[in-house]
């Protein structure tokens, strides 16, 4: 059963970016409220903060951007796991010669797949907007890296949530303490301008040095020790969701 | 029990228990069914029929008591008996995205069949699909996809197939349709478990039928014998009024 694990995968993640394909209006839904925010907070917000470098704000704003994309993108991937559970064909599945782990690596790899186009074009937007960066190719790869460990750690937290979920909302509702959890990190403006509690929370929370580590790279500076720091947040939480999500998986699937 | 034959029976259970919390859905379910022919679960709503289904699927793990199903057992070889049966459940279990035909492209891939596309164009064909075959399941009739879905379930001629309430919330004309098809399968040699709250959909179609009530099989055997157990028929003379599905039927005019 296990020597079709790659084949049943393949099979199954090309069912679901079809699903994508079909309904591209999740992939600009997705893409549409990172862009927003970031002309709201470029062009409106943007001119009184100070981030204490002479660097355009766009700059400053886009890794946090970013992470808010894909926090938001994972939404769909409970969405759909829960269409799938609702709708009988889970079970169809469940019933046949499949190996079991394809079903829910399907749905992974086609969050990645929907992501990464969402981060495509929040990126193009940016760079219409003057975000300019002279990262080695080294440093882009270091890039897409963190992005993808940050966009499996959310999935496999989305696949929870979606295989837990009894109504719709319940399914995508996870997600808006992660979308707001850049907010409160210095995604959006330096942590030292925020009174001392806050500060503290914000500086020792994982979006802010996964953000702090991807502008570092933008701006080709030393990433120093926070790049360990995100690194380690995000590999802990990866693992955890995954061990959570199976075994949730597993008792769902008996 | 008269399945006395050289071949291993079909299914084969035996003092299958289920529960939920404190609500004891089947208290020790035994059956053998043959290999070959329809066989009919019959019950009422909430009776447990879907439940047991669902154990002989691997779908769900039984409390007590033991299942085989084409000679595999479902605790310890669920790959063996997922490699045998089909399951149709109580709603079509089909991807509303996909068209018709990819629906069935899918299902013959994951069954790690070479030939897809030919699989696909022939049950299209088999099931009068083949104009529909390249619309989105989501415009299809209830008939259409509940024959889609049981289009789905024959692929790579599994020697067992569980139709869970198949005709539930059909029209007349697509209960119809259903029975041909059950009958067309049966006659190729695969074993059809068919759960029904119908009487009359037992009664037409089954070779064997068993009653579930209240968690335990209460009776079964073929419909003579389970008529045999109420007092001989009397002769009276009745005349002959067309029932409401004749009328139905004849008006909107019956298609096979």
């Amino acid at each position: 059963m296990t020597s079709h694990l790659f084949s049943d995968t393949r099979v199954l993640t090309g069912r679901s970016l079809r699903h994508i394909l079909r309904s591209p209006d999740t992939l600009i839904t997705t893409a549409v409220t990172p862009v927003a925010m970031m002309l709201l907070f470029v062009y409106v917000f943007g001119g009184a903060i100070n981030t204490g470098s002479g660097a355009p704000y766009v700059n400053y704003l886009l890794p946090g951007i970013l992470l808010i994309t894909i926090s938001s993108g994972v939404a769909y991937t409970a969405y759909r796991l829960f269409l799938d559970l609702q709708g009988g064909i889970f079970e169809r599945f469940m019933s046949m010669p499949v190996a079991r782990p394809s079903v829910l690596w399907a749905h992974v790899l086609t969050s990645l797949a929907a992501n990464f186009s969402a981060l495509a074009i929040v990126v193009g937007v940016a760079l219409l907007m003057g975000f300019r960066t002279g990262a080695s190719v080294a440093a882009w790869l270091a890039v897409v890296g963190i992005l993808l460990l940050f966009t499996l750690a959310l999935t496999w937290i989305a696949v929870i949530a979606g295989l837990m979920a009894r109504t719709v909302d319940g399914a995508s509702g996870f997600s808006y303490p992660l979308i707001f959890l850049p907010f409160i990190s210095s995604a959006f403006v330096p942590t030292n301008s925020m009174p001392g509690p806050v500060a503290w929370f914000a500086e020792n929370q994982p979006v802010t040095s996964i953000v702090d580590t991807i502008r570092a790279l933008f701006a080709q500076e030393a990433v120093g020790a926070g790049i360990w720091t995100a690194m380690a947040w995000l590999a802990g939480i990866l693992v955890l969701a995954v061990a959570a999500a199976a075994a949730v998986y597993r008792r769902k699937v008996s | 029990m008269t399945t006395d034959q050289a071949l291993q029976p079909a299914i084969r259970v035996q003092g299958i228990e289920k529960s939920f919390k404190d609500l004891h859905v089947l208290r020790g379910v035994d059956f053998e069914v043959p290999r070959g022919g329809i066989f009919a679960l019959l019950g009422s709503n909430g009776a447990g029929k879907t439940t047991l289904v669902r154990i002989l699927s691997t779908l769900l793990k039984a409390d007590a008591g033991t299942a085989t199903v084409n000679g595999y057992d479902v605790g310890a070889e669920p790959a063996g008996v997922r490699g045998s049966i089909s399951l149709t459940g109580q709603f079509a279990a089909v991807d509303d995205v996909l068209t018709g035909r990819e629906n069935l492209v899918l299902v013959a891939r994951l069954r790690h069949l070479r030939n897809h596309a030919e699989i696909a164009d022939g049950l299209l064909d088999s099931f009068s699909l083949t104009e529909a075959g390249n619309r989105r399941a989501s415009t299809y009739s209830g008939g259409m996809r509940r024959r889609l879905d049981i289009a789905m379930s024959l692929i790579g001629n599994p020697p067992v197939i569980f139709l869970d309430e198949p005709t539930t919330g059909l029209d007349p004309q697509a209960r119809l349709e259903v029975w041909h098809t059950v009958r067309r399968l049966a006659a190729q040699g695969t074993t059809v478990l068919l759960t029904t709250q119908y009487l009359d959909e037992a009664e037409h179609l089954a070779d064997r039928i068993a009653i579930l009530h209240q968690g335990t099989i209460i009776q079964n055997g073929t419909l003579p014998e389970l008529k045999r157990l109420l007092p001989a028929a009397t002769v009276e003379y009745v005349e002959k009024q067309p029932s409401l599905e004749d009328v139905f039927l004849a008006l909107v005019g019956k298609d096979s």
